[in-house]
């Protein structure tokens, strides 16, 4: 921005709003934690196959319903010595004849061994570099392992989980960035023009506002056509989010707009002959982007829980897509929450994990950018 | 001295209060009401007067912040043609605006938090004259020494700054496109005292090295007498008295001069003034057809509730008074 390195004079070590911005923030511990947190969860979302030990979409006729199986650290080798050798023990399925329930025991002497960077099913990491090398999961690339247990079809939940996080977390990155460019360009525009622009675009937003969401949603989402490939109904589905979120993005542009319009600085940079289009980028824009950025981290989870919901209802994304959604999907009968609790559990605690982390994150990120809030 | 930089000429400047989408305004506040003055080149012309009186209104309007709704303000840069700023074009307002700068009242508000000092001082500089580099950081840093602050200042943000600091960043900012004129909007008024009286000195120097003219608007009259050679003092939108520095404190003619005088605090605890005449508390309320400063005026008779007062000017005082010189 400024042209330091050619000033013979030493930087003092002061700080900018930023580096302001980002100490306060750092002083808040959950917020803080949750960026890891939240860093985390998209670096599975971008690495995929990579952390998924099996292929998300492979059935098992042995393995329905199949319980989550841990993870045991010593095992006896040949010699009956005990040894390190992380493992899981392999399952025994059996058929009730008479109630035609599955129950599965764990075989305490098949054992699976497990390993790091295991060579498994073949996968594209990060959507292009083809690879069959996985971070964790059995050495023996015909051994199945559900550590969170598998679905109807025999599917490793841990899988879906890890690639559902990829259409879910996206969903809530495209969805705020579309809110971003609809909100941000509609509120700059009734907040710098004011007058019939303004009145028409605040009350199209009151509008929106007024309908109630659920319904909205789902007569959008009924009328997405059911013979569309999947990633055309993933884009439109993250439309449909993005209906409701921009409303309050837009009004709160506008608002910042309204009350920086009059600022001393504003008029302070007009003065020294900068155009409306400067005054707007270098000035009005960086003095509100910090608050724009936390309530689109704020913003990012509501998208995902609309999505989810969505979907759970049926008439959101459809499989073969795996989102953390179409996995709820799956626990939507008792019998299934009874039999197999862990297809409810799952799924639902990475929503619940993704969505606190980035309230926290937004929050945090909320306080840091409020100078007032000490 | 006797040459005017600036001609102010029947100045409106009218809000219309209420009336939204649908409905008309329902009154009008005469901020800045009929106004005419001329300020000399190298000359310090003061504006006074009470809150709301519509001194920052005038000062926004000379700058052209504000559009005028009536009236003409023509400005004479030296060796140029006069131009005439009412209804000027954004381009040639840019223009005129490196000849006429503003120091603002709040040197918190008016420095962009989020910029440095070299591109707080410098942007005009580098819009006006297409400076970048070394060349800015070299001006901006001459600019930082008249002033008052250091060189290496710089790279530092405003919120390393003290409020009289600010201010000198506010000055320097100012002088940046080397002007003629410079409005001073409450320049001093939210400073500490010690730290006003060497923002003052600053920019009586400063006059002196630039062969600068200033329109100082204020509303402390110690400020006011100690800096200007004018003075206008403003009521609810009009000037009421307009006369030299000397003669309006020696002498003030209008009721209300006379009343904001008079409440100049005096330093002393010793010192007593004689009884005042009762000046009732604003009620913000003005009469319509006659003097606006009837209903607190002491003086006030049947005739200045009824008719406008007339422009009178005893001693070379410009004065809006139906009594002035009697009273």
């Amino acid at each position: 921005m400024t042209k330091v390195d050619t000033n013979p004079v030493d930087a003092p070590a002061l700080l900018g709003p930023w580096q302001l911005m980002w100490r306060k923030f750092r002083r808040h511990r959950i917020a803080y934690f949750s960026l890891w947190l939240v860093g985390l969860i998209y670096f599975m979302a971008l690495t995929g196959g990579f952390l998924a030990p099996q292929d998300p979409d492979e059935t098992n006729r042995r393995g329905i319903f199949a319980p989550p199986q841990g993870i045991h650290f010593f095992a006896a080798d040949e010699t009956g010595e005990t040894r390190f050798q992380l493992h899981a023990k392999s399952l025994v399925m059996q058929i009730d004849q008479s109630t035609m329930r599955r129950s599965y025991e764990p075989h305490e002497d098949k054992i699976v061994p497990l390993g790091f960077f295991v060579k498994g099913y073949e996968y594209k990491l990060f959507g292009f570099i083809p690879s069959t090398r996985h971070f964790f999961g059995p050495v023996d690339p015909d051994h199945k392992v559900n550590f969170l247990g598998a679905d109807r079809l025999g599917r490793d939940i841990l899988s879906r989980i890890v690639l559902g996080t990829q259409v879910s977390m996206s969903i809530g990155l495209v969805g705020v960035i579309v809110s971003l460019l609809i909100g941000v360009s509609l509120g700059g525009l009734s907040g710098y023009y004011g007058g019939w622009i303004d009145t028409l675009i605040q009350r199209l937003i009151e509008f929106i506002r007024s309908i109630p969401t659920i319904p909205l949603w789902m007569g959008l989402a009924a009328a997405i056509p059911l013979g569309w490939p999947p990633l055309r109904t993933y884009f439109v589905v993250t439309l449909i989010v993005s209906m409701i979120g921009w409303t309050g993005l837009a009004r709160e542009v506008r608002g910042k707009f309204l009350s920086l319009r009059n600022e001393d600085f504003i008029i302070a940079a007009r003065l020294d002959g900068l155009t409306d289009w400067e005054v707007i980028w270098k000035h009005m824009v960086p003095s509100f982007s910090s608050h724009i950025i936390a309530s689109l981290t704020l913003a990012v989870p509501l998208m995902i829980l609309a999505e989810t919901s969505l979907s759970f209802l049926g008439i959101g994304l459809q499989p073969p897509i795996i989102s953390w959604g179409t996995l709820l999907k799956e626990a939507q009968n008792i019998r299934t929450i009874i039999e197999a609790p862990w297809l409810l559990i799952a799924p639902g605690s990475m929503i619940v994990i993704a969505v606190l982390a980035l309230n926290f994150l937004g929050d945090g990120l909320r306080d840091a950018a409020d100078p007032n809030a000490h | 001295m006797t040459d005017p930089i600036l001609e102010v000429r029947d100045l409106d400047m009218h809000f219309p209060i209420g009336g939204g989408f649908f409905g008309k305004p329902t009154d009008i506040v005469r901020a800045v009401d009929d106004i005419s003055f001329d300020v000399m080149r190298g000359e310090t012309f003061g504006i006074v007067g009470e809150s709301g009186s519509g001194k920052t209104t005038l000062g926004r309007c000379i700058m052209q912040i504000l559009k005028p709704t009536d009236g003409s303000i023509k400005f004479k840069a030296k060796d140029k043609a006069p131009i005439e700023l009412v209804g000027g074009e954004k381009d040639k307002l840019r223009g005129i605006w490196r000849d006429i700068r503003m120091v603002f009242q709040d040197p918190q508000s008016s420095l962009n938090p989020r910029l440095r000092v070299i591109e707080l001082v410098g942007q005009c500089l580098r819009k006006s004259e297409g400076l970048s580099g070394q060349a800015l950081a070299d001006r901006v840093g001459n600019l930082l020494e008249q002033v008052g602050l250091r060189r290496e200042f710089l790279l530092r943000y405003p919120n390393a700054f003290s409020g009289g600091q600010r201010q000198r960043l506010g000055i320097a900012r100012a002088l940046a496109t080397q002007p003629e004129l410079i409005v001073a909007d409450e320049a001093v008024s939210a400073l500490d005292v010690s730290i006003q009286a060497q923002t003052l000195n600053l920019l009586q120097d400063l006059q002196e090295e630039f062969d600068l003219t200033y329109v100082f608007i204020a509303h402390d009259l110690a400020v006011v007498e100690h800096v200007c050679d004018r003075i206008a003092v403003m009521y609810l939108g009009q000037v009421v008295e307009l006369s030299t520095t000397e003669e309006l404190f020696a002498d003030p003619k209008h009721p209300y001069t006379r009343a904001l005088l008079e409440a100049v605090p005096i330093p002393d605890p010793r010192a007593r003034r004689g009884k005042r005449a009762p000046v009732a508390i604003s009620d913000g309320s003005a009469s319509k057809t006659g003097c606006r400063f009837a209903s607190r005026c002491p003086h006030a008779t049947a005739l200045c509730q009824q008719s406008a007062p007339p422009r009178k000017v005893i001693n070379g005082a410009d004065v809006l008074c139906h009594f002035a010189g009697e009273v």
